[in-house]
């Protein structure tokens, strides 16, 4: 063979240098012999090779482009001095109060680093020791409102408060004629004696107190208190237009004594009944046995003939719509003497006394009214304000102090108090904005919010309670209060004022009795310290007469926006009302009969002219249940000012429908109708009104509950070869173990009456956004919990699916709140095509946002449909301005945050508050203990007020959910959909009617 | 193999030779663009240019520009999602099935149709990704390997299954159709004059150069692709249905929606061939080639399919009153007496009834009887989706949650949209792509021609044809 010719690739490799064969071997060899033989290039000499080139090419042009997508910087500055009580991320509870337009609740405010995000109750509290009203939970926004003053304003511009306190002292010193301070209810003992001292200094004084929905003639009758009723104690109730669960006297307290008297089981079956004579179908009346539809002219024929029947009166009684169902209230009142009581709404003093004198007759005094415990929380004086009005009218006031009350709006004379006004020296309004009022007033001291305030409270006799600030103030704002001080020359501030004035009812040493009150938030010893002034005149039971032409139209308070002074609170314009299901704005609720009548359908826009003169245009709303010849109209809308856009152009201002009647105020009068051709929508969140005789909600009597228990759920049962069966028994799935905890809900529908407190409370805990009317009529709201309400239908053959949409006349309503139902066998989870939403181990069904996709297919597989999505990105969005918690960086400091805002095309629903879940398992792990019952409870049920949503581990037999469960399984206990064996978490309870 | 009876009418009629053909089908690709081309493509571009705004307007500010609402999640797209893949499977069938069962008549119109389901599915493909959310994200439904941790797709989900099965649809009708189309680039490569064309038509043709060899092989992939579309035609929509059908929702759960969708997208699929059809061999002047056989064919599958779903609508009626399920019985009242009545009476009128014409000879032969009859039963289609989706929605479990659900602008821009879409592609694929398949037209010309000018008309005449492909040249 002959040897093959070797080619050689360079030199180097022919001569076969040492070094050449080292380096031979080597991939990528240090040693070029290119670079040497031109002699440059190395690392030393200080030129940049080729690879350090592309590399530093590599780097600047990687850094360059980063640097032109740069991400907007966000500063989060750390605590340079950390507060002794600010720990990050744990949240701290202050007990402080909240008390407006008669809403009184005893609170707990979350705070997170030093900001207040949430209202919880206080179970300190007697008073009110579980639930809130909707309204205060949803005041925790009010104090990072972004339309409050920002500084004092004298005529309208910028002050400061030097000159403001200087100018209005030398005003009041030269003063001339009467010195009026109008309030709205007080019921701070310290407040109350400080204006006192305020007013003493000045020859003529009035302190006025004006309430928007007034129970003027209540309190004429009861020696200027509402009575201490105890509606627990009750096992008759008969209330004539008392919306006493939602808006009238203490809703929240009333509310709880109401609902103890209503919870049953079948070892003690009694309940309360609950007669209602209405017009408007109130919240009261939907939770009613038997409710009576009546025209506010009836009201006094109805309190005169119980009142002749019981109190053994002879005043001229004429006859009355539903005579049965009256005379079956007697009955029932006089066959239950010292179990019964009767409240009214009227504000008709005659009305009032003789329903004081019914209770008497009764024998309420000391069982259901509690004489020695009134309630403070409505103290307004009709009279008193309309002589303060003529007598601005007539000149001889000289200086008027406005605090937390708005006349100007709110005041059936409010053209009388705009003219008076122009009389008067001085104004000053304590308004936290520019309100109707306020912006007639040459100055305005904005108050502080009420989270920023010390303060003291006695809604009741003998039940003292505290307001403390969570938050230093916002804005250079200062508290009506210290500006009073300040005017009056004292020195101190109105901290130190309720300390030593609350040296009068301390025990021991005060430093530490007071530490006490603060820590607890409430003082129940008994001790009284609020003086309420009797009227002078008492009422006698001489009623007013009315002679009704035409239409009766009513005014009435609705139990979300009340009497306006929170308009501008997102939360509450979109709750819906508990009964209507209307949001963002008022309406005329007509009944069926006169829309038929007159050929009106929903919508339809309405002018009302009122007998003053005024006409009112708004859409009506075919309201169930309203009274025939009647409408209601709510009040606290129609704000045209600039300083609550939230508000701002929605619904009409209903005010001049109250009339004033003999030195008060009727809040019914007679008006004409006119339909015109214009039309309006109102955005209802539910529009579908009848059950369809569906077993979603189940209902029975108590007769019925009485006689056999186990009768009164009806269960739905699935054909098997075996005999029926429960749903449940016959999956075909597998179910999940749950080796640690299960957690679960029961809601108890004999509980619920609907105030819609849970929903509120929903939305703040877990950010929900605010989403405004058009969207609601979209049907877009994004309420996780919301409160299905449905009438009975009116009479139809089974089948006749047309008939059963129509509500009946005067409907029984039944609420349902409805919320993710958690189900063990869910449809939404199989569905989803990226795992977004899946089942945890202690069954909780679970949504990723960040995996969520938005294909909705979730949304459509769910039998409750309580799944909602962004349809929009509702956070820094402009057209979604009114979402204040989500787009002004004021706003956004009410954020939970521990629970994520949603991006845009993200499902979202019900989460059980899983965030409340994990903190009371990393608490109790970190004890080295399990989750105490109680512990861990969901926002809708900590705020509930009658305590129909209980939460809690069915994994837990001593839970009280397991309890409940295991006492009710097979009697009141059901789930709703049942034959769709999605097994649901959440359990409900049939709701029983005491009917007659 | 199959026998022709002499009976039957001819599919290719006027005399045509193997030249004709060629010449008659390459004339709208080589002549210049003619104005009435023109003035339905700028139509069509204009409804494009609607999808494009709706688009962005539906991407820029969230699905909330649309009409749905919380209890209506899905309506217009997945109605319109389901309708184009529905029209789809005409192509599918016409090509694939049609093929397998050796029907010669679909040679002329299978270029078309199969065009058409292309088309279509993308149109359909627009909705499912357009419906979602977070558009951005839509990568997530396929089952990747990611850096998210042990992310990954649910299975047990049907809008998974749709995945699979639209994106397995599509891409075997695209080979699908362009490997029929590469002979007939070919054959307009070889006439091409100009250089752009020529160079153009070359790559597209992928060196076709006609030996027996290529012929073999085309034929084989033919069959092969036939063979796998098939099953397509049957999964597609029996896994679309599928959305519905393993849902809780009364109206949705029900056992008939496979084959009763399957049916119902041949259905619909042929009306919107037969609507495309009849305005390109007018357009185009094909008349030759798709002839009065080929419509009333079509028509035939139009009676039949469309009598298949008008049973199936009477049966869903009668389960839903024989299972004694209240809320499955509302559910149907309620389609048809409820406030969506006439979008049911709509649809029983456009699918169930009008069809029904077709049983008269004269209107199943008479163009603009067809005409009509096509586009009512493509109205009738829509409806019906959009009455499965939206009246089944509106009013289900809890009447708290009934809700009505309204299209916006944006709705009905995108839905108008795809239509713009589809034209758009149509079109230019009329002017640039030979509309009719002309090796598979030559291929029946022997045997199915009107004129006799093939001599032995014998027992192999007839049988060879349609395998044989020896006697095609590319000229």
């Amino acid at each position: 063979m002959q040897d093959r010719i070797k080619y050689w690739k360079g030199i180097e490799e022919l001569n076969n240098t040492p070094e050449f064969a080292k380096n031979a071997h080597n991939e990528f060899p240090e040693f070029l012999p290119l670079d040497e033989a031109k002699g440059e290039g190395s690392s030393s000499n200080g030129k940049t090779q080729r690879r350090d080139f592309l590399k530093l090419l590599g780097f600047s042009m990687a850094a360059v482009s980063l640097a032109s997508c740069e991400a907007p910087v966000r500063k989060a500055i750390p605590y340079l001095n950390k507060p002794v009580d600010v720990e990050p991320g744990v949240a701290n509870w202050y007990a402080s109060t909240y008390y407006l337009n008669g809403d009184y609740n005893s609170i707990l405010v979350k705070t997170r680093e030093g900001r207040p995000i949430k209202i919880e109750p206080n179970p300190s509290s007697s008073v009110t020791p579980y639930g809130t009203s909707s309204r205060a939970q949803a005041s925790v926004l009010g104090v990072y409102d972004n339309n409050r003053l920002r500084f004092p304003l004298i005529k309208g511009k910028e002050a400061k408060w030097e000159d403001i306190d200087k100018q209005i002292a030398s005003r009041l010193s030269a003063v001339n004629g009467k010195v009026a301070f109008v309030s709205s209810t007080i019921i701070s003992p310290s407040t109350k004696q400080l204006i006192e001292e305020f007013g003493s200094r000045f020859g003529n004084f009035e302190h006025v107190t004006y309430d928007v929905n007034s129970s003027s003639a209540l309190l004429a009758a009861n020696g200027g208190v509402v009575p201490g009723y105890d509606f627990s104690k009750a096992n008759i109730i008969v209330s004539i237009g008392a919306d006493f669960l939602g808006t009238w006297g203490a809703p929240i307290p009333f509310a709880k004594q109401y609902i103890q008297n209503r919870k049953i089981d079948a070892d003690n079956p009694t309940m309360s009944r609950h007669y209602q004579f209405e017009t408007i179908l109130s919240m009261t009346g939907a939770n009613a046995d038997i409710r009576v539809p009546i025209k506010p002219s009836e009201e006094a024929a109805v309190v005169t003939a119980m009142y002749n029947a019981i109190a053994g009166g002879s005043a001229a009684s004429t006859n009355v719509g539903d005579a049965k169902a009256l005379a079956a209230a007697i009955k029932d009142l006089q066959a239950n003497k010292g179990k019964a009581l009767v409240v009214s709404g009227s504000n008709d003093p005659g009305v009032q006394a003789m329903v004081t004198a019914i209770n008497s007759a009764l024998g309420a005094e000391g069982t259901t009214i509690d004489s020695a415990s009134p309630y403070f929380t409505k103290q307004g004086n009709d009279a008193q304000m309309i002589r303060l009005i003529n007598e601005m009218n007539a000149g001889s006031v000289g200086a008027v102090f406005f605090y937390n009350t708005n006349p100007v709006y709110d005041h059936p004379l409010a053209d009388k108090v705009v003219s008076g006004l122009q009389k008067v020296g001085l104004k000053v309004s304590f308004a936290d904005r520019v309100d109707e009022t306020a912006s007639l007033a040459e100055f305005v001291t904005p108050d502080h919010h009420y989270l920023e305030s010390w303060n003291d409270f006695e809604p009741k006799r003998g039940f003292l309670s505290i307001a403390q600030p969570v938050i230093s103030p916002i804005f250079t704002t200062r508290q009506m209060q210290d500006s009073l001080l300040k005017w009056s020359g004292n020195n101190t501030n109105f901290y130190e004022y309720i300390r030593n004035n609350w040296r009068k009812v301390a025990t021991g040493d005060f430093n530490k009795f007071w530490e006490k009150a603060v820590h607890d938030g409430v003082l129940e010893n008994g001790s009284s310290m609020l003086k309420v002034s009797a009227p002078t005149t008492a009422a006698t039971t001489t009623v007013r007469t009315v002679k009704p032409t035409g239409v009766e139209a009513v005014l009435y308070e609705k139990v979300s926006i009340g009497s306006g002074a929170e308009a501008n609170n997102p939360w509450l314009q979109e709750l819906p009302d508990p009964v209507s299901k209307a949001t963002w704005g008022n309406y005329i609720a007509m009944p069926i009969k006169m829309a038929e009548e007159m050929g009106v359908t929903q919508g339809d826009v309405i002018a009302i002219s009122l007998a003053n003169g005024k006409t009112i245009e708004l859409p009506a709303l075919i309201q169930p249940g309203q009274a025939n010849g009647t409408v209601g109209i709510a009040m606290g809308y129609g704000r045209e000012i600039e300083s609550a856009p939230v508000a701002k152009g929605l619904g009409a201002n209903a005010f001049p429908v109250a009339a004033v009647v003999d030195n008060g105020i009727s809040y019914s009068s007679s008006v004409q109708l006119k339909k015109t051709d214009a039309t309006s929508p109102i955005a209802q969140t539910q529009t579908h009104h009848t059950i369809m005789d569906r077993l979603v909600v189940q209902e029975n009597t108590l007769a019925n509950y009485k006689s056999n228990p186990k009768e009164v759920t009806e269960y739905i049962r699935i054909a098997t070869h075996e005999g029926p069966a429960k749903p449940a028994a016959i999956s075909l799935w597998d179910d999940y173990e749950y080796k640690n905890h299960h957690w679960g809900m029961v809601i108890d529908l004999n509980s619920c009456i609907g105030c819609g407190a849970c929903t509120v409370s929903c939305n703040v805990e877990n950010n929900i956004p605010v989403v405004g009317k058009a969207e609601v009529l979209n049907r877009r709201e994004m309420h996780w919990m919301r409160i299905d309400r449905y009438y009975s239908a009116v009479e139809h053959e089974a089948k006749d699916y047309a008939t059963m949409e129509n509500p009946a006349e005067n409907p029984s309503v039944i609420f349902q709140p409805m919320l993710c139902q958690h189900c063990n066998h869910a449809p939404c989870e199989t569905v989803c095509p990226v795992a977004a939403t899946m089942h945890s181990s202690e069954g909780i069904n679970q949504m990723a946002y960040n995996r969520c996709v938005g294909t909705r297919y979730c949304a459509n597989n769910c039998p409750y449909k309580v799944r909602r999505f962004n349809w929009f990105a509702y956070a820094n969005n402009d057209k979604f301005n009114f979402n204040e918690p989500m787009n002004n960086d004021l706003g956004k400091m009410v954020l939970n945050p521990d629970v994520t805002v949603r991006a845009r095309g993200v499902m979202e629903k019900c989460s059980f508050c899983v965030q409340r879940v994990q903190l009371g398992k990393l608490e109790a792990k970190r004890e080295n203990r399990r989750p105490k019952d109680g512990e861990i409870v969901t926002a809708c049920a900590q705020s509930c007020p009658t305590e129909a949503i209980i939460f809690g581990d069915m994994k837990d037999s001593e839970s009280r959910i397991s309890k409940i469960l295991a006492r009710q399984n097979g009697e009141r206990a059901f789930h709703v959909l049942e034959e769709l064996n999605v097994q649901p978490n959440v359990t409900y309870l049939t709701k029983i009617r005491n009917l007659a | 193999m199959q026998h022709v009876s002499p009976i039957r009418e001819p599919l290719v009629t006027g005399g045509k030779t193997y030249h004709d053909i060629t010449e008659d089908v390459c004339r709208q690709v080589e002549a210049k663009p003619n104005a009435r081309w023109a003035a339905a493509l700028a139509v069509s571009l204009v409804g494009l240019a609607i999808f494009m705004y709706s688009v962005y307007r539906t991407l820029w500010f969230g699905i909330g520009e649309w009409g749905l609402n919380k209890t209506v999640g899905w309506a217009w797209d997945i109605t319109n999602f389901v309708w184009w893949v529905g029209i789809g499977h005409a192509g599918t069938l016409i090509s694939a099935i049609l093929l397998l069962f050796r029907q010669k008549w679909r040679t002329s119109i299978n270029r078309a149709a199969e065009a058409m389901t292309i088309f279509a599915v993308i149109c359909a493909a627009m909705f499912p990704v357009l419906h979602m959310g977070r558009p951005w994200l839509a990568y997530w439904v396929l089952p990747l390997p990611n850096t998210f941790g042990s992310l990954w797709v649910n299975f047990n989900s049907p809008l998974l299954w749709d995945v699979f099965a639209i994106s397995t649809y599509f891409s075997v009708s695209l080979v699908f159709w362009y490997i029929g189309l590469i002979p007939d680039f070919a054959t307009i490569r070889d006439r091409a004059t100009g250089p752009i064309a020529r160079r153009a038509y070359s790559i597209l043709s992928f060196g076709w150069t006609g030996s027996a060899k290529a012929w073999s092989r085309y034929e084989t992939v033919s069959l092969i692709l036939a063979g796998l579309a098939t099953p397509l035609v049957l999964s597609v929509h029996t896994i679309v249905s599928m959305d519905f059908a393993t849902s809780v929702i009364p109206g949705w759960h029900t056992t008939i929606f496979p084959p009763y969708f399957v049916a119902g997208a041949i259905f619909s699929g042929f009306a919107m061939v037969l609507t495309l059809m009849i305005i390109t061999r007018k357009t185009f002047k094909l008349e030759h080639y798709i002839t009065l056989e080929h419509v009333e064919s079509m028509n035939k599958v139009i009676i039949l399919t469309g009598s298949i779903v008008g049973v199936a609508y009477t049966t869903e009626f009668f389960i839903a009153w024989y299972s004694g399920v209240e809320y499955e019985q509302y559910a149907f009242i309620n389609r048809a007496f409820g406030p969506y009545w006439w979008a049911y009476w709509s649809m029983m009128t456009c699918n169930v009834i009008t069809p029904q014409l077709f049983w008269f000879r004269k209107i199943r032969r008479s163009l603009t009887a067809t005409f009509i009859i096509s586009i009512f039963v493509n109205i009738g289609m829509w409806f019906e989706r959009f009455v499965i989706i939206v009246t089944s929605l509106h009013r289900d479990y809890l009447p708290s949650s009934w809700a009505m659900f309204s299209p916006t602008s944006i709705d009905i821009g995108v839905y108008v949209g795809t239509i713009g879409l589809f034209f758009t592609l149509f079109f230019l694929f009329a002017k640039f792509f030979p509309v009719v398949n002309m090796a598979e037209v030559k291929a029946i010309l022997k045997s199915s021609s009107g004129v006799t000018h093939h001599p032995h008309k014998t027992m192999h005449g007839t049988d060879k044809d349609l395998n044989t492909n020896t006697h095609h040249s590319n000229e």
